[in-house]
């Protein structure tokens, strides 16, 4: 699988522009030193249908994060221009990417997922769902988690411990979205569980301790913010159940080729899917490289292996 | 099992290395850089306005008559000739200045810095006004103060809010103050208030840290004499070429009495040994044709006003009820007060999402505060991109109001 012409989808216009191209980079890199006749493309700079039929490329890497890259978008373009790309296919990316329909998704297939409720922009505006929110606010229970249906990097997100925060909470994830999610609050370790190639290709579990308590914007990019065990601290029978609990959300949305999974796991060792990536970050700060690494996995065979799952499709 | 460090000097860092993190209003300033972003957030000045091919004939002049020197190290208190002009430059603002108590630095931005060194110990209280340059923050931050925050109204800093701070028995080591068309707030402090600064901070022997980086930008009104020219004792002064000239030549200044300019020579000696040759000799060049940089400096004047017409114009136009913001007479920025209820820090994801951006008033304070206030910038874009990017953020905040309004139920 070598001497193949890959387009690296990094950039855009969204506020992980400089996550995006940072591993955009470092895949590009990493392709070359492969045999592939890598390079980057910046939707945000140069027209991309423009692009990609002046230099036809015979697979497309997304490393492109957050709405454009992860929502579907791109994909279905890609689909048009029967262009094959890494990753999950557009319609799954939709539904893992929009917290909305990937809860909803999650509960119908079993998979454990904090109780949720949906605050829509438009609701709120124009069917005064606003009087509803203290109903919300009784069924999910405080401390909460506000977080913008359609973002990643936890950008948007906060944790409410009073009642009075719960509407600048709600407006902050509405910055970022059309759609707010409050999810009932649950305490205990943060894994990130990633996969290269199909459910059943798990890498091992990561464990996020952030030093300042919370695994915020800062907490991820930030060098030393936070400190990680691969694999994570969990009894065997715990971290069973962890990847079971994966496998199953993997499957549920359909992901493929790449991607990741994060969980909160109880005191009581219950697992808790919060949310699935479609496009892993691939910067030196990144949790799946990390996991990969921890597996014996260069990031060049990381990358290799990416590359293969798509043909597997 | 492995602990993964991303960072294998984590635990090697200093104290002051803290701060210096990830943040969402980065990232999303990396967005708001691409062309297609109306950026009202960064205070870049208006290069374009400057006549290049004379810059150029100027940068041609020096490297052919004095190459030698401008490609050597230079002066740790910056050129004798560079000091002069520096001096003459003050003197247009009633300062007078020996050039030997200059001391050029990188920038201004490098004096607040040498400014922290020589007299900021951990735990340190320093008074600034609030809201406060956030480039002095940051500078000073790493030497670990506490702030006294002393707010703004349109007459400036409230010195009686210093006064009541002094009688509870706080003492400052500075007032740090940038009395001429702020950043962010754009206020200039009246003469009454400049008086009432100086004698308080005399009586206590507390130094006044003047920051002046726009005091020649006034587009309208009558100067008002700077504090180092009301007491030159107690008063250190900081100057830049940045607004009048260039900003990518980096000369700054520092205006001190001889026992400040000793330290402050072996602070800079210690960071940098010198300031570039080549761009001190440059500036130095540019200055001496006073036709040139007058007309210059005319010209730069007479587009920020028109901007700043444009952005008062379009603010009376676009913003809702209820958003209050300052008139400079000068300088680069508008500061915006929303109702309470706005978390502009939160909004500006919206804001890039829409293609106009903001600094979110926040990054301001030491303490928080600010969340219901925003910075334009007037200097950079065009008249009519200040127009539509006032347009497409008068359209957010309505929306925002909406919102609000909604979630009140």
């Amino acid at each position: 699988m070598s001497g193949m012409r890959i387009a690296v989808i990094a950039g855009g216009r969204t506020p992980e522009r400089d996550v995006s191209i940072r591993g955009g980079h470092r895949v590009t890199a990493s392709l070359i030193a492969l045999g592939h006749d890598a390079w980057l493309v910046d939707p945000a700079d140069v027209k991309l249908v423009e692009a990609l039929r002046e230099r036809t490329p015979d697979l497309c890497w997304l490393a492109l994060h957050g709405k454009e890259g992860e929502d579907g978008t791109i994909q279905r373009l890609l689909d048009l221009l029967k262009i094959s790309y890494t990753g999950t296919p557009a319609f799954d990316c939709e539904l893992a990417f929009d917290k909305v329909l990937a809860k909803d998704v999650l509960r119908r297939a079993g998979v454990p997922t904090p109780d949720w409720v949906v605050i829509e922009g438009w609701a709120l505006r124009d069917l005064g769902a606003g009087a509803a929110l203290s109903t919300a606010l009784e069924r999910i229970g405080l401390p909460c988690v506000v977080k913008p249906s359609r973002s990643g990097s936890a950008l948007g997100m906060s944790a409410v411990e009073r009642e009075a925060d719960l509407a600048g909470a709600v407006m902050g994830a509405l910055s970022f979205s059309g759609a707010a999610i409050v999810e009932r609050m649950i305490r205990g370790t943060e894994i990130a569980a990633g996969f290269v190639g199909t459910a059943m290709e798990a890498l091992p579990l990561v464990e996020i301790v952030p030093k300042g308590g919370v695994y915020d914007y800062g907490a991820r990019y930030t060098a030393g913010a936070t400190e990680y065990f691969v694999p994570a601290r969990l009894d065997a029978g715990v971290a069973e159940t962890v990847r079971q609990a994966t496998r199953e959300a993997i499957e549920a949305l359909g992901m493929h080729g790449v991607g990741r999974v994060d969980v909160l796991v109880t005191a009581e060792g219950a697992p808790s899917v919060l949310e699935a990536n479609v496009s892993p970050g691939m910067t030196e700060t990144s949790l799946l490289p990390m996991a990969a690494q921890a597996a014996g996995m260069s990031f060049e065979q990381l990358c290799d292996h990416i590359i293969r799952a798509d043909h597997l499709r | 099992m492995a602990e993964f460090s991303i960072d294998r000097f984590v635990d090697s860092y200093a104290r002051r290395a803290a701060g210096m993190t990830a943040s969402e209003v980065r990232a999303l300033f990396a967005v708001a850089a691409r062309p297609d972003v109306i950026s009202l957030a960064g205070g870049m000045p208006f290069v374009q306005a400057l006549p290049s091919s004379e810059v150029i004939a100027v940068a041609t002049e020096v490297l052919t008559d004095m190459g030698d020197t401008a490609l050597q190290y230079g002066d740790g208190q910056g050129t004798p000739a560079l000091r002069e002009r520096l001096a003459m430059l003050m003197a247009e603002e009633g300062v007078i200045a020996d050039p030997e108590g200059v001391v050029v630095t990188t920038g201004a931005q490098q004096a607040l810095d040498l400014i922290g060194k020589i007299f900021i110990d951990p735990g340190d209280l320093i008074a600034v006004e609030a809201p406060a340059y956030v480039g002095a923050l940051t500078a000073f931050g790493a030497y670990e103060p506490r702030y006294l925050p002393i707010e703004l109204d349109d007459d400036g800093m409230i010195v009686e809010q210093l006064e009541q701070a002094l009688v509870r028995g706080e003492r400052p080591k500075f007032v740090y103050t940038v009395p001429n068309f702020g950043n962010p707030a754009g206020v200039t402090m009246s003469y009454d208030r400049r008086r009432q600064l100086v004698t308080l901070c005399r009586e206590a022997g507390i130094p006044i840290i003047e920051d002046n980086p726009y005091g020649l930008l006034r587009f309208e009104g009558e100067p008002v004499p700077c504090l180092r020219s009301l007491d030159p004792d107690n008063v250190i002064y900081l100057g830049t070429v940045s607004k009048t000239f260039s900003p990518g030549v980096r000369v700054g200044w520092a205006l001190a009495e001889p026992s400040v300019v000793q330290r402050l020579i072996l602070a800079k000696e210690a960071a940098d040994l010198c300031g570039s040759s080549l761009n001190m000799l440059l500036t130095e060049r540019w200055f001496s044709d006073e036709t040139r940089w007058r007309g210059t400096l005319n010209g730069l004047v007479d587009a920020y006003r028109s901007r700043r017409d444009a952005m008062l114009g379009a603010l009376d136009e676009h913003l809702p009820d209820g958003a209050l913001w300052t008139h400079p007479q000068g300088g680069f920025y508008v500061w915006v007060t929303m109702p309470e209820w706005l978390d502009a820090k939160a909004l500006l994801a919206a804001a890039v999402e829409r293609r106009v951006a903001y600094v979110p008033g926040t990054a301001f304070y030491p303490d928080g505060r600010g969340t219901n206030k925003l910075r334009l910038a007037f200097c950079y874009p065009t008249e009519e991109r200040i127009h539509e990017g006032v347009s497409r953020l008068g359209a957010l905040l309505r929306e925002e109001e909406q919102l609000y309004r909604s979630l009140q139920g």
